[in-house]
């Protein structure tokens, strides 16, 4: 359909539009006038991701002189997919109805990984090794010697597309990661360097969040990307956690070893070059007495992660005198690992901030901040000069080098923890020293201050407030909407209580107690056996999920479930979990009706949608919270209540809240979707709890659902299940409409928008 | 069974003992011949199966030769040797089959006369096995087939009562124009397998005797299949040595042991015990069969749930990079983490063994043929399928209620409006069916409608309801002509002018019309696939047959004189062809006949 917002054509790929669609699109379109910054909270499965795409596509095709490009940020690879190929359905929409006009050019970027196509390089076991096969391939000095002697390997689809040259580009159209690979092999061309290569002309971008948050990534593949660009992140309630991971290092004794390994490999390599090309070494030496700690330019293919700081915090300086020599260099780092290895025997629990840590290295090591700050410069300008290719090999003084520099760089919002070992295995000792950022502001404030949008948007933001405080921005609009439904397809529950009664938790004190493991047991088979296809249960972590499983096993509750479904459980292990999920749909599909278990915060609550058949229902086991001794979190706790004055109770209600509602909003994908949602935890009914849920799920939760037990709620699921297998009315029937047409669109205007809103 | 017999090389032998007489043993389906390789000799076996009470043959692996006996109903017995175990285990089976058969046949003869004498209307075969030579025995599993045929239809049962009982056609006759319905039936019943139980895995629990520390397992072959489908190491292990190295019970002894292992969760203890016994390490370790089979199936994986991919692109949890230890994640103990297989991961596979569903066909007595049937349907099991992932992907993405639902080609069914649907469909093929029939239709616009109702409701108010509203014979009438005009213009659907006319009858006189037309068909056909006339037994049967149908013409007539006057021309155009087709076949039927007696001149006494 076709319709108009103010001065932009909207093209929208399907026959009918749900209203909050439209009013999305509008406070969008407003959002995009104003070149601010927006935050948009709409609920799941109302179709975000095709709302967002049309009226950006749109708005670009309605202001031709003023173009602008859409970064769209995904969490996970295959919503990166989702996201393609959802787009691709708009732009086949869109060219048959304008024609050329339309046409753009939009690529998914990923790393080596996903998308190289030469076998040799992908036999690698894992990313970084895949990433150091591919340097070894086509590294700048390799390329140059291969030229020499053609026995050499170099990878040939990275030659054709060298060979290519400016020729080597994408014709418009959209493209998934699968459809790079096949374009890449049927023209022979490296889909990794010609997407990369891409990115720059290309009217949509997605990619991962990394790519823009990180600064290491961000870097090398973002940093060309124009003023006039629209960054959405989407699926962004956990963007605050990404953004202080970014910024974070870890090291463990194992890294400190591999770091000394790798110190001793580059010394001896520094000896091979003196004794055979001192020159290129003097020449190194020659540039940095010039300043230029990076030489300019470097071949597409020599790029290695880059500076762990954000660009405004580098210094444009000369390489301080110091370690402008290599084996000064390598002298330096040893001091320093020898020093992080004397901190790390430590029996306490210490925590400093980055100031005084600095001085200390100071005055024990005989580093200065400067030195700091410089390090993975310089590591980086001598990994080139020694053209090492293995860069996997490297990881670990990689890894000391981001430490340093990112101590040396900032004296606020970090601190640095040292723990000897971990407080649930205190009979391990497993030292370790972390660098943990606190601030989320930190590592986002550069994207929000190059680009003219920024569109954060998800089902679960709230309070909606918090997100501005945290990431500390000023939107322009910030809107909740809420969702228009044909039938109340949802149905929320509050279980508070067993099948006998009692209260059920996961409270510290009460998740070992054998009545509760019993009652969650009962609570899912009685579940198992009226709902049907498939079951998704969270758990408040792996160690819960491991135990409970383990306990319904031994008194027989397992086998009783099995008998009515197959049961499939997340694990550590990505392959393996990915093909549980993966069987786990099979089950549906075929209608053996499936249960799967996974754990809050973890992969698949992140990122794996449970639509339709794949889930009828969804029990949340327990609030999960985070582990609340953890050091870290305790210092982030502290450094939030001193910045931004939130209480640390609040925060950790939001933070497991918000995990709540984005694993029971999986269930969910449209409005033909129906799906039910058990809390199972006596803690959800308390009105401080439950009223940080999101406003479309609050405003589905009864009164009378708010205080179940078991037999109730399964009496409750019964009715529902039977009321949501009747045919309906999808356009809504008699009252508010709840599918519009074309018409209705065009009738109605901007009532819909006061109608969508809280 | 795939071929009707067997012929080995065999030793006849009197005693175990003795030296035995060496020559072919053939063996069909109810026959046992012996042969020896000397024609002179005396040793010369031909006996029917019927004959034979049971059978016993040696075991592979024991010292003995390869003996088949088998024993006779009189008494005594026949013991053949053979070359070797596998000539064995394919006469012993072909004698198992044939003596089941046999037997099923004879039971299905007692369990017939049964039946017949209790009177039900199911066939009775005793007497046609006696008169006619083409009778066969039937299984009693074909018995009950046909039983069961003819209890779901009870147009085939009339038949079936009508021609059988009264006996112008025989049951094998009968059934013999219907071989398609008894095989389709047969065909599809032995398709079905049972699957895998859900929670298989569970089944193997050990038993305690409560005094002591020791822990029995009772294994099943059932249980050794299970455990082979859900371990390629372990099955590779079993197929590696047993029974070379070591013997079976050796070899479920170990793998316990390294089950109770990991039962224990001691990883320590699993790691040491592992270092001493290599075999035992096979079951510890980590199943590398499943990693590489994993690493395979990874890149079928449906993309939209492939968090491979996700690990494959995220720079921000480089090696120590990122939080490491905020409670979120888990701690392992690195050192020993193959001894370290979790409960967790034995229902993730056993999740995907149930759904892959047993892929063998075999018996499960014998652990080791299990196990090599299972080998190879692993080999065979192996294809992927690219598009059908993609055209998922771009399935799962369109937003279903959003757009149009799909075009099918077929009409809405409003369950709300019968009439209007109906009407509707008339309207469409009208032109070309509705020249012959009349048809009531009344239509009323929707005004008229609303006007009658309200009419109605008033003369209600005013009145108050009387009791009854209707009187219950106007308004069965008025519901069987309401339900009659739909049901015929649906009929109309069929474009067949013939059917809506019969609808038009009364229903007394449609079924007995519809009665006569299935009686006649039956009877023509087997009347025509019984020329040319051979043996004296068709001979009879299509004088039987043709009785029979001079016995319906005139009840044909009769209907015609019956129906009232306005239905009479519909009826006798319903009849014409039937009669027509009769009359052929009395035509034929008589020239026939004049043909045979004018031979019948040299040969007074006809075909014998």
């Amino acid at each position: 359909m076709k319709f108009q917002i103010e001065d932009v054509t909207v093209y929208f790929p399907y026959d009918h539009i749900y209203p909050e669609q439209y009013a999305y699109m509008v406070e969008l379109k407003r959002a995009l006038d104003a070149r601010g910054h927006c935050l948009l909270e709409m609920p799941t499965g109302t179709g975000k991701t095709i709302a967002l795409l049309s009226l950006i596509t749109s708005y670009t095709l309605s202001k031709p002189n003023n173009p602008v490009k859409l970064i769209y940020c995904t969490r996970t690879v295959h919503e990166m997919e989702k996201t393609l190929a959802e787009l691709k359905l708009l732009h086949a929409y869109q060219t048959i109805h304008i024609g050329d006009r339309a046409r753009i050019l939009a690529v998914g970027l990923s790393s080596r990984k996903n998308l190289c196509v030469n076998s040799r390089v992908l036999a690698a076991e894992n990313r970084d090794s895949v990433d150091a096969s591919c340097r070894r391939l086509t590294a700048s000095w390799v390329r140059a010697a291969a030229v020499a002697n053609p026995n050499l390997p170099t990878c040939e689809f990275f030659e054709e597309y060298e060979k290519a040259g400016s020729n080597a580009v994408l014709p418009p159209g959209v493209y998934t990661l699968q459809d790079l690979r096949a374009y890449g092999k049927e023209k022979g061309w490296c889909p990794y360097f010609l997407a990369r290569h891409m990115v720059q002309f290309a009217n949509v971008v997605v990619y991962s969040y990394q790519y823009l948050l990180d600064p290491k990534v961000a870097g090398y593949i973002s940093k060309e990307m124009q003023k006039e660009s629209v960054v959405v992140f989407d699926e962004a309630h956990n963007i605050d956690n990404v953004c202080i991971e970014a910024l974070s290092v870890s090291v463990r004794r194992q890294t400190l070893e591999g770091a000394r390994r790798n110190l001793n490999k580059m010394r001896q390599e520094i000896e091979k070059f003196k004794a055979t090309d001192a020159g290129r070494l003097r020449a190194e030496y020659n540039r940095l007495v010039e300043g230029l700690a990076q030489r300019g330019n470097l071949p597409f293919t020599d790029n290695w992660l880059s500076n762990p700081a954000l660009p405004d915090d580098i210094l444009k300086e000369a390489v301080p005198g110091n370690i402008r020599r290599a084996e000064h260099f390598l002298h330096v780092l040893r001091r320093l690992v020898q020093y992080l290895e004397g901190r790390l025997e430590t029996d306490n629990v210490e925590k400093e901030g980055p100031v005084g840590f600095v001085a200390s290295i100071n005055t024990h090591a005989g580093i200065d901040q400067k030195t700091l700050k410089f390090c993975y410069d310089r590591l980086h300008s001598l990994m080139l000069t020694l053209e090492i290719t293995d860069t996997d090999e490297f990881l670990h003084i990689q890894t000391i080098c981001d430490f340093a520099t990112l101590v040396g760089t900032y004296t606020r919002g970090f601190s640095i923890i040292i723990e000897p070992f971990d407080e649930r295995m205190p009979h391990i000792p497993d030292p370790v020293l972390q660098l943990s950022c606190h601030d989320a502001s930190l590592a986002i404030k550069p994207v929000f201050d190059r680009f003219q949008s920024v569109v954060i948007t998800s089902g679960t933001l709230s309070p909606i407030d918090l997100y501005p405080r945290l990431l500390n921005f000023h939107p322009v609009v910030s809107r909740s909407f809420t969702m228009s439904l044909t039938r109340d397809c949802i149905c929320p529950m509050v279980l508070t209580r067993g099948s006998d009664q009692l209260p059920v938790s996961t409270k510290f004190d009460m998740r070992s107690d054998l009545g509760v493991v019993r009652n969650y047991g009962r609570l899912l088979l009685e579940m198992a056996s009226v709902v049907p296809d498939g079951i998704v249960c969270f758990f408040v972590s792996y160690s819960y999920m491991d135990g409970i499983v383990n306990s319904w096993n031994e008194n027989g509750i397992l086998k009783e479930i099995m008998q009515h479904k197959l049961v499939f459980i997340e694990t550590q292990d990505v392959v393996e979990t990915t093909l549980a999920l993966d069987n786990y749909r099979k089950a549906c599909d075929c209608g053996r009706g499936a249960i799967f278990f996974s754990v809050a915060r973890g992969k698949v609550a992140e990122g794996i949608d449970f639509d339709r058949h794949y889930g009828r229902l969804v029990i949340m086991f327990g609030v999960p919270f985070q582990y609340t001794l953890s050091k870290i979190l305790l210092a982030r706790l502290e450094y939030l209540r001193d910045t931004f004055q939130i209480k640390e109770g609040d925060f950790l209600t939001f933070d497991a809240l918000r995990q709540a509602a984005q694993c029971v909003g999986r269930v969910i994908r449209s409005k033909a979707d129906y799906g039910m949602m058990i809390f199972a935890d006596k803690r959800y009914s308390r009105h401080d709890k439950r009223s940080k849920l999101p406003g479309w799920i609050l405003s589905h939760l009864r009164d009378a659902h708010l205080n179940l037990s078991t037999d109730m709620a399964l009496h409750i699921a019964r009715e529902f299940l039977r009321k949501m297998a009747q045919p309906y009315d999808r356009a809504g029937g008699s009252g508010r409409k709840t599918l519009l047409s074309q018409e209705d669109v065009e009738k109605m205007g901007d009532g819909i928008l006061n109608e969508m809103q809280y | 069974m795939a071929s009707g017999h067997v012929i080995k090389r065999a030793k006849y032998k009197t005693s175990p003992k003795g030296a035995g007489t060496p020559g072919v043993l053939k063996m069909t389906e109810n026959k046992i011949m012996f042969k020896p390789n000397d024609p002179t000799s005396a040793s010369k076996i031909d006996v029917e199966f019927r004959s034979i009470k049971g059978y016993k043959n040696t075991k592979e692996g024991s010292n003995n030769p390869p003996l088949l006996n088998l024993s006779l109903e009189q008494g005594g017995s026949y013991i053949f040797e053979f070359e070797n175990f596998l000539d064995l285990q394919v006469c012993r089976e072909f004698v198992g089959n044939a003596l089941t058969k046999s037997g099923d046949a004879a039971k299905a003869k007692s369990g017939d006369n049964a039946k017949a004498k209790s009177g039900e209307a199911v066939a009775t075969s005793d007497r046609s096995t006696v008169t006619y030579p083409d009778e066969q025995l039937i299984s009693s599993a074909e018995m009950e087939l046909r039983i069961k045929l003819l209890r779901e239809n009870s147009e085939l049962q009339n038949l079936h009562k009508k021609f059988v009982l009264g006996n112008i056609l025989t049951e094998s006759e009968f059934w013999a124009t219907r071989k398609k319905l008894l095989d389709g039936d047969s065909g599809t019943k032995s398709k079905q397998r049972v699957g895998f139980k859900s929670s298989m895995i569970l089944d193997i629990k050990p038993m305690t005797d409560g005094r002591t520390n020791k822990v029995t397992f009772n294994l099943t072959p059932e249980i050794k299949y299970q455990i082979f489908a859900l371990k390629p190491a372990v099955h590779r292990a079993f197929l590696n040595h047993v029974p070379n190295k070591m013997t079976e019970k050796d070899f479920w002894t170990k793998y316990f042991r390294a089950e109770y292992l990991h039962s224990t969760k001691n990883a320590v203890a699993a790691a040491a015990e592992a270092a001493e016994d290599e075999e035992l390490a096979i079951f510890l370790k980590d199943d590398d069969i499943l990693a590489n089979a994993a690493r395979q199936k990874i890149r079928r994986v449906d993309p939209t749930l492939d968090m491979e991919a996700d690990q494959g692109d995220d720079y921000m949890h480089l090696p120590d990079h990122g939080i490491f230890r905020d409670g979120s994640k888990e701690i392992t103990d690195s050192q020993h983490e193959q001894f370290k297989r979790t409960f967790l991961q034995d229902l993730n596979r056993q999740g995907e063994v149930v759904l892959e569903g047993r892929t063998i066909d075999v018996e499960l007595e014998d652990p080791r043929t299990v196990a090599e049937a299972l080998a190879q349907s692993r080999q065979e099991s192996d294809e992927n399928a690219k598009q059908e992932r993609l055209d998922r992907i771009s399935r799962m993405t369109e937003m279903e209620d959003l757009q149009a639902p799909h075009d099918h080609p077929l009409a809405p069914l409003c369950i709300k409006d019968p009439r209007d649907y109906f009407d509707s469909q008339l309207l469409k093929i009208s032109d070309d069916t509705r020249a012959g029939s009349e048809q009531l239709r009344c239509s009323l616009s929707s005004e008229e409608a609303y006007g009658s109702l309200r009419g109605s409701i008033s003369e209600i108010k005013a009145m108050g309801l009387s009791d009854p509203v209707v009187r219950p014979e106007v308004a069965v009438m008025v519901l069987n002509g309401l339900t009659q005009n739909i049901s015929s213009t649906k009929f109309q659907l069929g474009k067949n002018a013939q059917e809506s006319i019969l609808n038009s009858l009364p229903n007394t006189t449609k079924e007995e019309l519809l009665h006569h037309w299935i009686s006649i068909q039956e009877l023509l056909r087997h009347f025509w696939s019984s020329y040319p006339i051979t043996t004296s037994y068709l001979y009879a049967k299509v004088s039987r047959v043709k009785d029979a149908m001079s016995k319906i013409y005139p009840q044909l007539e009769e209907i015609k004189e019956s129906v009232p006057s306005d239905l009479r021309q519909q009826v006798f155009l319903l009849v014409r062809p039937m009669h027509q087709a009769l009359d052929a076949a009395f035509q034929h039927y008589e020239a026939d006949l004049q043909k045979r007696s004018a031979k019948s001149g040299e040969k007074p006494n006809g075909y014998v």
